[in-house]
């Protein structure tokens, strides 16, 4: 493994400012300071690193930094997105309770690039020990002269904050965070504008993931260059992969983006009890499954998943094995769904309802055979017709599971039972 | 809601909200409301409309703006809870490792089924959507704290060590 943003992870006690500053931590920062590097260096720097959003959508960071740059003077901020709560991702949470110091010099750092003045650290609000240690951190940073007024002596002033949620996924994305930042209830915004225009308090605004802005210090440490042979062109470096369900080993795996999934299963211990591989679900529960034969094949980095018929999301990889029964764990993605659908678009809220009802109702044997039919259309219904993503999110699983296993989905509603099992 | 009766917040409260307040531009009290929630959410577990308008007179805000944030966000409980809010995850990774075994088995220990108080008042039995502990999965929240790779007797060690 080559750890980028779990570089404190062999101590004791990573967290501590000590652990971080042992493996080189606010050296990036002191320079940068001193030195007073020119902002576009820094922002050409992420863009030949090909760094890429980590939160799910695979933005390039470099470019989403420069909208940032030609805005107007005044209040600018940038937000960390921690509200890690994708089903099946639980990377964010490590970096928070792990490294956090870390992600405050990855802020002050992206703080700088984009002339803001302000950030906050937006923690969903059940990550009660995540939210703990990031608190510690920022304070003993404070207290170093390494956030604040005049930092380091450089004339350079970034104020940064904690902030704290308080249930809903809604607000992972980017615009009901910034809602919810504010003290509203999570409802996206429509865009345009786009937050780095009219962002937090309607001023420009950057929303970034936590492993994102982790992976700044290093980049800048090591190179552009660097990292992205880390990777491979279009997807620089490494990334965590949350590989989680049937496997011996679950856990965060930080590799280089493009590991073939066979390398990663094999470092996640293989599939559990020796079983067959049946499907996984690469990016997250959102992304569209892929059955194991085209898995098997695949490399993991954005561009190959894409071209294998699905995304790298989050990197949140769910294993399935041959006893999964399919009809059974779309009904559970879908209530999920449901459950947090924010109810602002009707697509969206009246349609997410449908699909697990159906879904729900094939599973406990009552399924009619229209019902793969109308799956299908509901969720073509709800894609593409809702202010956010999460009409996608959860219309996509649904395209998928029928795609690949409509046969397990019509064996269920003709014999009221499983396929399996 | 006209018959509410009044509630003072504790000067502990307001200490602590005027921290909160303090990080956020001083024309943007709102968005010290969440946090402010769950300050007060912390005395008895669940907040009363009493308790909501305190807050939006402290803040400054329209007792509506309040219940909105207050309806929207499920950390907030708004009807009395048990002393030990209990919150099983059985989003995909979870379910994938057994975790509605688990929930039979604490609606079985503690009689309820989810959404409910033991008649004891000690549970409060809930679902929780994904709490990002996927790799150790099942898991759980209980008050507030995470459990990974939960089995029955596993939780039942940890909810018969609560008061």
């Amino acid at each position: 493994m080559t750890n980028v943003c779990y570089r404190t992870l062999q101590f004791d006690e990573p967290w501590t400012l000590e652990a971080y500053e042992s493996v080189g931590g606010y050296q990036v920062l002191r320079r940068i300071m001193q030195e007073k590097t020119p902002c576009d260096q820094i922002i050409n720097e992420l863009k030949e690193a090909s760094l890429r959003g980590r939160g799910g959508a695979g933005f390039p960071t470099g470019v989403k930094w420069s909208f940032m740059t030609s805005a107007s003077q005044g209040a600018k901020y940038v937000v960390c997105n921690a509200d890690e709560s994708e089903p099946g991702t639980c990377k964010d949470r490590d970096i928070l309770r792990y490294n956090p110091h870390q992600l405050i010099e990855g802020m002050i750092i992206a703080g700088y690039a984009m002339g803001c003045t302000s950030g906050y650290i937006y923690i969903r609000g059940e990550f009660t020990e995540p939210f703990a240690r990031v608190e510690t951190a920022l304070q003993q940073a404070k207290a170093a002269g390494l956030v604040g007024s005049n930092i380091l002596e450089s004339g350079f002033d970034f104020q940064l904050e904690t902030a704290i949620g308080a249930g809903a996924y809604i607000c992972g994305e980017e615009t009901a965070l910034l809602n919810s930042l504010e003290g509203k209830k999570g409802f996206p915004r429509f865009k345009p504008p786009f937050p780095a225009n009219v962002g937090l308090y309607g001023r420009p605004t950057t929303v970034n993931n936590v492993e994102t802005l982790a992976s700044v210090p290093v980049i800048l440490e090591k190179g552009a260059k660097w990292f992205l042979e880390l990777g491979k062109p279009n997807n620089g470096g490494t990334k965590i992969f949350s590989v989680t369900g049937h496997v011996n080993k679950p856990g965060n795996y930080e590799v280089p983006l493009g590991i073939p999934f066979k390398e990663l299963l094999e470092l996640a211990g293989g599939v559990r009890n020796g079983n067959k591989l049946k499907a996984v679900i690469p990016g997250g529960s959102s992304m569209p499954v892929l059955p194991a034969e085209i898995i098997m094949e695949t490399d993991m980095d954005y561009d190959s998943l894409m071209k294998a018929g699905s995304m790298l999301g989050t990197a949140a990889v769910i294993v399935m094995d041959e006893t999964t029964c399919m009809v059974k764990a779309l009904e559970c993605i879908s209530k999920f769904y449901m459950e947090e659908s924010c109810g602002q678009c009707t697509p969206c809220r009246e349609g997410t309802g449908w699909l697990h009802r159906v879904i729900h109702r094939i599973e406990n044997g009552q399924g009619k055979p229209e019902d793969l039919d109308n799956l299908v259309r509901v969720a073509k219904n709800i894609e593409g017709r809702t202010i956010c993503a999460l009409g996608e999110a959860a219309a996509w699983p649904v395209g998928a599971f029928m795609k690949h296993f409509r046969d397990e989905f019509a064996y269920h509603i003709q014999h009221k039972k499983c396929l399996v099992g | 809601m006209a018959e509410t009766e009044l509630y003072k917040l504790t000067e502990t409260m307001c200490g602590e909200i005027d921290q909160w307040i303090a990080k956020f531009p001083p024309e943007r009290k709102q968005s010290a409301l969440l946090a402010s929630l769950h300050i007060v959410q912390k005395e008895t577990g669940w907040l009363s409309t009493a308790q909501l308008n305190a807050v939006a007179d402290y803040l400054g805000l329209a007792y509506v703006t309040v219940y909105e944030v207050a309806t929207f966000y499920s950390m907030y409980d708004l009807q009395p809870v048990g002393r030990h809010k209990v919150h099983l995850c059985n989003n995909i990774s979870c379910m994938l490792n057994g975790s509605e075994k688990l929930s039979e088995h604490v609606k079985a220990k503690l009689g309820v089924e989810f959404g409910a108080t033991t008649t004891d008042g000690k549970f409060t039995l809930k679902h929780a959507e994904c709490l990002a502990a996927c790799a150790g999965a099942p898991a759980a929240q209980i008050d507030g704290v995470h459990y990974e790779n939960l089995t029955p007797e596993k939780i039942d060690k940890i909810l018969d060590n609560l008061d």
